[in-house]
């Protein structure tokens, strides 16, 4: 009768238990142990390893659906960055991200300027802004990056920005950090970044996208790399933060757990129906 | 002619797209950096195109008050407004702070991109649920693998282990198992295996298209027969 | 005298060196100056287009026995050695090699190096020139990519010149593709549309083309049997060629009147957008199958989840390989990575088509054995294939 039930159960049941799973933990946190992971530790290392006061090319491509992944893994990438005294460079192909990417780096700033170090826009870092054409836009940076974005986000010479002075092409940097939601994203620069101009790379990217970025990871065109928000989460942990992401992973365990579970109760529902006719 | 120049215009461009990979001299290169600029240029203006199909589609359902009209209504009034706002009032300040154009962006474009986003998590657990059967042996290896992956992703799947295994008397070495290690070598080594092997199938099958479209064999998204 | 042209170059120089290198002052009475480095090397980059210049130097002893005197190197390059010098790179202590990548090709260039330090700057004394960056023909580093490269293209060619010849290759029956006629059969049955979703990427990528591809040969089922077929597109270029398309379809199949124009639509780039949109096309017009050929990304379990609550059959086609799992829990009919390439030869008998897909089934058995043997060969400490193999 119960399993009956079951199988027939109507799946805003299960909407609804996975909407109490995830509020419950945000509101009340479980402090759950997060143990950061072998690509997260590459991660924060190969930032960790570059000489201080050097430029870094940051590509932050996503827009406001993969907020809760990728922005607390920016917002820690900046913040290691900075306390190392980089620059950063941030450009961003995604056509709805602009805003979102602008509106992190500037809350980033304003940290770091209410502990009064001063961070200037167009000296210690720069937002590109958006650019149309994918691929072609990766191409078009490894012969010139001022060429290819003549203005930035606020609308400033970039010839005359003094953190591009000493720029010109992706030789200029020591690595390139991607921040990814899906296309363009890490494949992409891989393909005509890493493998043509051969820029050292970590990538930070959603959950799901993770399994495809593994062979490259694998092969060692990628340095590092962040899965989702549980590596966001990790990589708060290796740089002794309590972020976004770490409060996340307590509802996230949740929902994984839910998820687990509702697979095991689907397939009593299958078994007993199976039984019951044997 | 209709069919022969486009027909034509693939297989050079192609060609020189293909020649730039592998010839680095200027008479490669150049062509082809000067035609994936024109490739920026000509989808740019695709979006005339797709822009006045929006406005002729719904225009036409409002007009003739089709089943759920005053939806279209409203995707008609949001995309004038959109475009209003950017092309004529924000301009050069386009989603600067302050301007019209970012309120839409932060009160309307947000919300509801991150909303449709987070349906996938309602949407998993209801195919979990009803769809992720076990009835074959392969069945039965992906539905473990997929519960140990998961449950390895997260802090609760070695806490829960942790609390099974981690009492007096159990050996160390099972004292010592972790659910993140097993996640983890299922991630470096089966998933990667097959990863590679799809991804050397579908490059297989992207290299076999390309070249019947370059070659011209492939002619049905030209439209109009053989 | 010296000592004033060497202040003077200094400070004239001092204003392109990084802060590192420019906060050292011109002269410190502590520390002396550090030692010139020496033996400036120069060599055009191979395989590029003629926009590279690599240059390599002896560390300045004091940086070889690191005491401080060394803080980096700067590099001044100019058309002549006579001037005029203009600096175009900096490089910290111990650092002997650089890549100068803003030279134009086939122009002579001669190259200095600086040792700079707290106790001031120290030029090497000579220059080394003219270095000239050339453009290379052939990326030899892409020897083994061209190779299967011509090896695909001649097996592809040959097959589709064998079945042309009337020996038509074997090819299994893939069950998504015989089910899309099913599928069809059954909307018409029912009195209701087919959807067919070509993806959410634009024309530059292939699967979109291929899911255009398999759109004509479902258009003309529609157009035989008479279903309406909606196909919603998220893309101008491949909303202007599934219209084609499908008006095409039409007038083959002899129904020019049958086909409306608003069948296909232009949406909406925006990938959730898209989504909302084709969602609630099931929801309200309750199209009785669905077919989802191309690219898709993270919306591909909320298009199956909702088409599979209104009941219609489901078929999907793609080789983006993190979504494959979504299709198979959620479809019924799930073509799998090259399948979806290989569905457009199965659905036009094309002699020729089928033929390639023979071509490069053979290749793929090419590669299985090259990996096992370059397996062997690295396990037995044999480098050769791997470094032949690896591209720049």
């Amino acid at each position: 009768m119960a399993l009956e039930r079951l199988e027939r159960l109507d799946r805003r049941w299960l909407f609804l238990v996975l909407g109490l799973l995830v509020l419950g933990p945000l509101l009340w946190p479980l402090n759950l142990p997060i143990e950061p992971s072998r690509p997260s530790r590459q991660f924060n290392d190969a930032i960790a390893s570059l000489p201080e006061g050097c430029t870094v090319l940051m590509s932050c491509d996503y827009d406001p659906a993969s907020r809760p992944e990728l922005v607390p893994m920016t917002k820690t990438a900046l913040r290691q960055l900075w306390r190392k005294h980089c620059k950063v460079v941030v450009t961003v192909l995604w056509n709805g991200g602009p805003a979102i990417v602008d509106q992190t780096i500037e809350e980033t700033a304003d940290e770091f300027r209410a502990r009064g170090e001063k961070l200037v826009d167009g000296v210690d870092y720069v937002n590109l802004g958006y650019k149309a054409g994918n691929e072609a836009v990766m191409v078009l940076m490894g012969q010139g990056i001022k060429s290819t974005f003549p203005l930035d986000q606020h609308r400033h010479d970039t010839s005359t920005l003094p953190i591009l002075r000493n720029v010109t092409n992706y030789s200029s940097f020591p690595l390139l950090v991607n921040i990814s939601a899906g296309y363009p994203g890490t494949k992409e620069w891989v393909q005509q970044v890493n493998s043509r101009f051969h820029l050292p790379m970590i990538s930070g990217c959603t959950a799901v996208s993770v399994p495809e970025y593994y062979p490259y990871l694998q092969a060692g065109q990628l340095r590092g790399l962040l899965a989702g928000m549980a590596g966001a989460a990790e990589y708060e942990q290796l740089q002794g933060e309590r972020g976004l992401a770490t409060h996340g992973m307590d509802a996230q365990s949740l929902a994984h757990l839910f998820v687990a579970l509702c697979i095991l109760l689907g397939n009593v529902v299958l078994w007993s129906r199976r039984g019951g006719r044997a | 002619m209709r069919r022969e120049i486009p027909l034509l215009l693939t297989a050079v461009i192609g060609g020189i797209m293909i020649a730039s990979f592998f010839v680095p001299h200027e008479w490669a290169s150049v062509p082809a950096d000067y035609l994936q600029q024109c490739a920026v240029i000509v989808v740019a203006f695709g979006y005339v195109l797709g822009g006045a199909n929006v406005f002729r589609v719904n225009l036409d359902a409002i007009f003739k008050r089709h089943r759920d009209w005053p939806y279209k209504l409203v995707l008609v009034a949001g995309l004038l407004v959109t475009l209003i706002l950017g092309l004529f009032v924000d301009r050069a300040r386009f989603q600067d702070p302050g301007t019209p154009s970012l309120w839409i962006y932060d009160h309307l474009y947000v919300p509801m991109n991150a909303t449709m986003f987070a349906l996938l998590a309602f949407f998993i657990a209801s195919a979990a649920f009803r769809a992720f059967r076990i009835r074959s042996a392969e069945a039965a290896l992906l539905a473990v693998a997929a519960l140990i992956v998961m449950l390895g992703r997260v802090p609760a799947g070695d806490a829960m282990l942790r609390a099974i295994v981690d009492h007096a008397g159990v050996p160390h070495a099972i004292r010592a198992w972790r659910i993140s290690d097993l996640q983890q070598w299922i991630m470096d080594v089966p998933q990667n295996a097959a990863k590679r092997a799809i991804l050397i199938g579908a490059a297989m099958g992207v290299m076999a298209t390309g070249l019947r479209v370059i070659l011209g064999i492939e002619r049905a998204y030209l439209g109009g027969g053989d | 005298m010296g000592a004033c042209v060497v202040a003077v170059l200094a400070a004239a120089v001092l204003s392109g060196v990084p802060p590192a290198l420019a906060a050292a002052p011109a002269v410190a009475d502590s520390v002396p100056a550090p030692q010139p480095a020496s033996g400036l090397l120069f060599s055009d980059v191979p395989n590029d287009a003629g926009r590279a210049i690599d240059l390599h130097w002896a560390l300045s002893p004091d940086d070889s026995v690191r005491n401080g005197r060394v803080v980096g190197y700067r590099l001044e390059r100019a058309p002549s050695p006579a001037g005029p010098w203009a600096p175009v790179d900096s490089v910290g202590a111990g650092t002997s090699t650089t890549t100068d990548g803003s030279v134009e090709r086939n122009t002579p260039y001669f190259y200095r190096v600086s040792a700079c330090g707290p106790g001031g700057v120290t030029p090497s004394g000579a220059c080394a020139g003219p270095a000239i960056a050339r453009s290379s023909w052939f990326n030899t580093t892409r020897a083994s990519v061209l190779a299967f490269t011509v090896l695909f293209f001649l097996l592809v060619l040959y097959y589709m010149f064998l079945a042309q010849t009337g020996r038509k290759p074997f090819v299994r029956r893939l069950a998504g593709i015989d089910a899309i006629e099913e599928a069809i059969g059954r909307a018409t049955e029912m009195g209701r549309p087919v959807l067919y979703v070509p993806g959410i990427q634009d024309i530059d990528d292939i699967q979109t083309v291929a899911g255009l591809v398999i759109l004509e040969s479902v258009a003309r089922m529609t157009a035989r049997y008479g279903t309406p077929i909606r196909v919603p597109v998220a893309y101008p270029i491949p909303f202007t060629i599934a219209q084609e398309v499908v008006r095409s379809a039409y007038l083959q199949g002899g129904v020019p009147d049958a086909y409306d124009p608003n069948s296909v639509s232009f949406v909406s780039p925006e990938q959730f957008a898209y989504v909302a949109a084709v969602t609630g096309i099931m929801l309200r017009d309750r199209p009785a199958a669905h077919v989802f050929m191309g690219s898709f990304y993270g919306e591909s379990l909320m298009l199956a989840e909702t088409g599979f609550e209104t009941g219609a059959i489901q078929i999907a086609g793609t080789a983006n390989v993190p979504q494959l799992p979504f299709f198979v829990v959620a479809c019924d009919y799930t073509l799998i990575g090259e399948e979806l390439f290989a569905a457009s030869a199965y659905l036009s008998g094309d002699a020729r088509l089928i033929g390639g897909l023979k071509g490069a089934d053979v290749l793929k058995v090419a590669i299985v054995a090259v990996v096992i043997v370059g397996c062997v060969l690295e396990t037995l400490g044999h480098h050769g294939l791997t470094v032949w193999m690896q591209t720049q």
